[in-house]
């Protein structure tokens, strides 16, 4: 492998081209339709190719996340765009035979759109798809992310060549800024200021650092563009570092993301072969590199001063600010935090312009948003959109609405950090502010829908139980206040609360709000206030009539057999390690609520559903 | 695998300090490198590192027990990482934890006393759309049901049912 002088735009050879005419078949090698075999897929399509003698005619391409994860492992057929569901390593004959020799589309593993008769062919057909506007999620799900050449040929890097060749770095920053970039980390703090602060502070060496630290649970967005187009955040922070007059960087990434951090440094290495990265890039003079540091496991590295600590080898615990990181970050030298998506709109912002880029989205929260759509809705997955849709278009359009025909209860944006919002909302045109106004928060991407089987009670307390255990413990106001806010609601969920707990934990609340150090502690308490401000009857029932609506708190339920129902088959009394269940063959059983732990095991195994969950009311 | 008592084999850690010489915010990078190495981080290594880094054990200490990656503790031969994240909280992780407690009377954290399973509560393994799921020894299992979970963990692993 040669390393070039300065890099080249030019595609080595046009046929690895991923526009070409060329046939391909398309498998998306993302975390979730890896977990379910895809590799498998990948492998048994290229062997029924070679069977066929067709292996040099066809292209079997490695590609990231199409999104649309609940229907993995996805296959797709270029040029033609035929997209094929839930794809068994079995199905591969069939697609190379039917489809690439035959010309016809396998039938039965097109998707089945529950609204639509007909099985639907092209990916764009979707529904899911529909209302999608894919900029940062473009090349996922098209080209390949270890091939740098794919990446070359959908216009990368070319952005970069622009800044170096033709602009200087205040252009850089002055474009970012009219774009109206706010920081898709969850702050939407406009990108473009934040590099002309880091800009300004005469200080160096200065760093700039990619916050991959994705730990919110329910999110996958940073994730599946990592894995997906991995060069597109690396060109991104080569643009950023120019524009500050940074030498060097780091992405901080979540340990969890095994993938992301094998096609990052795929990625890195190729594009320093090219000489994207390193000494001198384009002959501009400019040099830059950058490194990947793992994670730990700790959520609280998501915040800025704590995941530069991590990054020196400490204890990921933040710092008070000021000085902010523009200032004094990394090694107390001048220092730029954005989140993977901040950084990878910037190479379209470039080539595109500023006045492109706000066209999409709202006046104000200008762009598309990132959603891993996830919960109780039909069509789980990642999904980009503008900004400006409303909830209701992302749920029932897009998501396909709540499965199994039950009722919408509320939709939970920003992670644990967020809220949640009930009905009422859903029409809200969705932006940084307007999520804000309604008591929510745009966060980082998460959105997870909840039905009218989940106990908002409870699911306020799973997310305080979640911030509580991440708690770093260095402020009293987020480790002593989140804990006894946590009691509290846990007292609640068993049936042992009082009306007062519900000022208790407002009261508590404005301590951690006002008194915490860093997002983590002043943020901790939203999900408790949205669900106290929009479903406060939920906790009245827990508290007043002792009764679970969404009948989930154990402690508040009972398990009962319906005599009329109960066939005397035996199945549950057979499954219950608590020896609960008693009964004759053929005669109704039941169940002893002294002796019962209240597992499910009963209700899920039994075949005529002659089992009730029942809570007073 | 061995028991407790087996001595720690410390020039394993040879190769990792030479890697990570002179460099800066190397403690995290090397204790990672470390418990791949030892499975766990044994008391001896993390002496071993202080020493080497020139920084009180006391500090490796207090960087090994922050973070959730780290294990100060053997583990057992096969490890269910069952997710808790918000998707899979609201499809039926909560559930899933009540089954193990039953049937097993692991807790989130604990090993079985034969050093067979150790059950581990991670939040987000980002695999949502495949809620719940869980990983067992690497391989994730996705749209999990109470007995489907009890089934695979009874086929894969020599458990001993607890009467």
């Amino acid at each position: 492998m040669s390393v070039h002088a300065s890099p080249s735009l030019t595609f080595e050879s046009p046929e690895q081209g991923p526009d070409s005419q060329r046939r391909c078949v398309a498998v998306c090698m993302g975390t979730g339709c890896s977990s379910s075999e895809s590799a498998l897929v990948r492998e048994r399509l290229r062997e029924a190719l070679v069977e066929q003698g067709l292996d040099a005619e066809v292209e079997v391409r490695r590609t990231g996340c199409f999104g649309f994860c609940e229907q993995g492992p996805i296959t797709v057929v270029y040029p033609e765009e035929v997209f094929y569901t839930r794809v068994k390593p079995r199905d591969a004959q069939k697609i190379v035979e039917e489809h690439i020799v035959g010309g016809r589309p396998v039938e039965k593993l097109l998707y089945k759109d529950p609204l639509r008769e007909q099985p639907v062919q092209k990916w764009h057909e979707i529904g899911f798809y529909g209302k999608q506007k894919r900029i940062l999620l473009g090349n996922c799900g098209v080209i390949d992310p270890e091939n740098i050449d794919h990446y070359i040929a959908k216009a990368g890097y070319q952005a970069l060549e622009k800044c170096l060749t033709q602009l200087e770095p205040t252009d850089v920053i002055e474009e970012v800024t009219k774009s109206g970039l706010r920081g898709r980390g969850g702050g939407g703090f406009p990108t473009g200021v934040k590099w002309g602060l880091a800009r300004k502070t005469p200080r160096w060496p200065k760093y700039v650092i990619c916050n991959a630290d994705e730990g919110d649970p329910g999110a996958f967005m940073d994730r599946s563009l990592l894995e997906g187009d991995p060069h597109s955040v690396i060109e991104g922070m080569i643009i950023a570092a120019y524009a500050i007059g940074a030498e060097y960087g780091y992405i901080y990434v979540r340990a969890e993301y095994p993938l992301a951090v094998r096609r990052l440094r795929i990625a890195l290495e190729q594009a320093r072969e090219r000489g994207f990265l390193g000494e001198n890039i384009f002959n501009s003079g400019f040099s830059f590199d950058l490194q990947i540091k793992e994670g730990a496991g700790a959520f609280v590295c998501g915040e800025e001063t704590a995941l530069m600590n991590s990054i020196m080898g400490e204890r990921g615990q933040p710092w008070p600010r000021p000085p902010y990181p523009a200032v004094s970050g990394l090694w107390d030298q001048p220092s730029n935090v954005n989140n993977v998506k901040s950084y990878a709109y910037a190479p379209a912002i470039i080539r595109n312009g500023a006045d492109w880029f706000k066209q999409i989205g709202t006046p104000k929260s200008p762009g598309t948003a990132v959603f891993a759509l996830t919960g109780m809705v039909n069509r789980t997955g990642l999904i980009e959109v503008p900004m400006g849709i409303t909830l209701r278009e992302i749920i029932f359009d897009i998501g396909g609405g709540i499965p199994h025909g039950k009722q919408f209860k509320a939709v939970q944006t920003g992670g644990p950090l967020g809220g949640c919002l009930p009905e009422e909302y859903l029409d809200v045109p969705i932006d940084f502010d307007s999520l804000q106004a309604a008591g929510s928060v745009m966060g980082s991407g998460g959105m997870v829908i909840a039905d009218e089987s989940t106990c908002m009670v409870e699911f306020a307390r799973f997310f305080l139980k979640f911030a509580c255990e991440e708690s770093c413990g260095k402020c009293p106001p987020c480790r002593i206040g989140s804990l006894r806010m946590l009691e509290i609601l846990t007292r609640i969920t068993e049936g042992e609360g009082r009306l007062e707990d519900l000022d208790e934990l407002k009261r508590l609340s404005k301590g951690l709000q006002r008194g915490s150090l860093c997002g983590l502690g002043q943020l901790a308490p939203s999900p408790v206030l949205s669900v106290l401000r929009h479903f406060e009857d939920e906790f009245r029932a827990h508290i007043v009539d002792k009764a679970c609506p969404a009948r989930k708190c154990k402690a508040l339920i009972t398990y009962e057999v319906v005599a009329e129902l109960c066939t005397g088959c035996m199945v549950c009394g057979r499954n219950c390690a608590a020896n609960a269940i008693t009964g004759e063959k053929l005669q109704p059983h039941v169940i002893d609520p002294e002796l019962c732990e209240r597992c499910g095991l009963c209700y899920e195994v039994c075949n005529f559903d002659a089992i009730v969950i029942k809570s007073p009311r | 695998m061995g028991t407790h008592n087996d001595a720690v084999d410390l020039s394993l850690m040879d190769d990792v300090f030479r890697e990570y010489e002179g460099q800066r915010g190397a403690l995290i990078p090397i204790l990672q490198k470390a418990q791949e190495k030892y499975g766990w981080l044994p008391p001896e290594v993390l002496n071993l590192i202080a020493k080497k880094l020139g920084i009180p054990v006391s500090k490796v200490f207090g960087v090994a027990t922050f973070y959730a990656q780290f294990y100060l503790e053997r583990r057992g031969r096969h490890i269910l990482r069952l997710c808790d994240g918000t998707a899979c909280h609201v499809r039926g992780t909560p559930i899933l934890l009540t089954a193990l407690e039953e049937h097993y009377q692991l807790e989130p954290g604990e090993t079985t006393e034969d050093g067979e399973l150790t059950v581990e509560l991670v939040y987000c393994l980002g695999s949502c759309a495949l809620a719940p799921v869980a990983v067992l020894d690497g391989e994730v299992l996705g749209r999990l049901r109470q007995n489907m979970l009890l089934r695979t963990l009874k086929k894969r692993i020599d458990l001993a049912k607890p009467a």
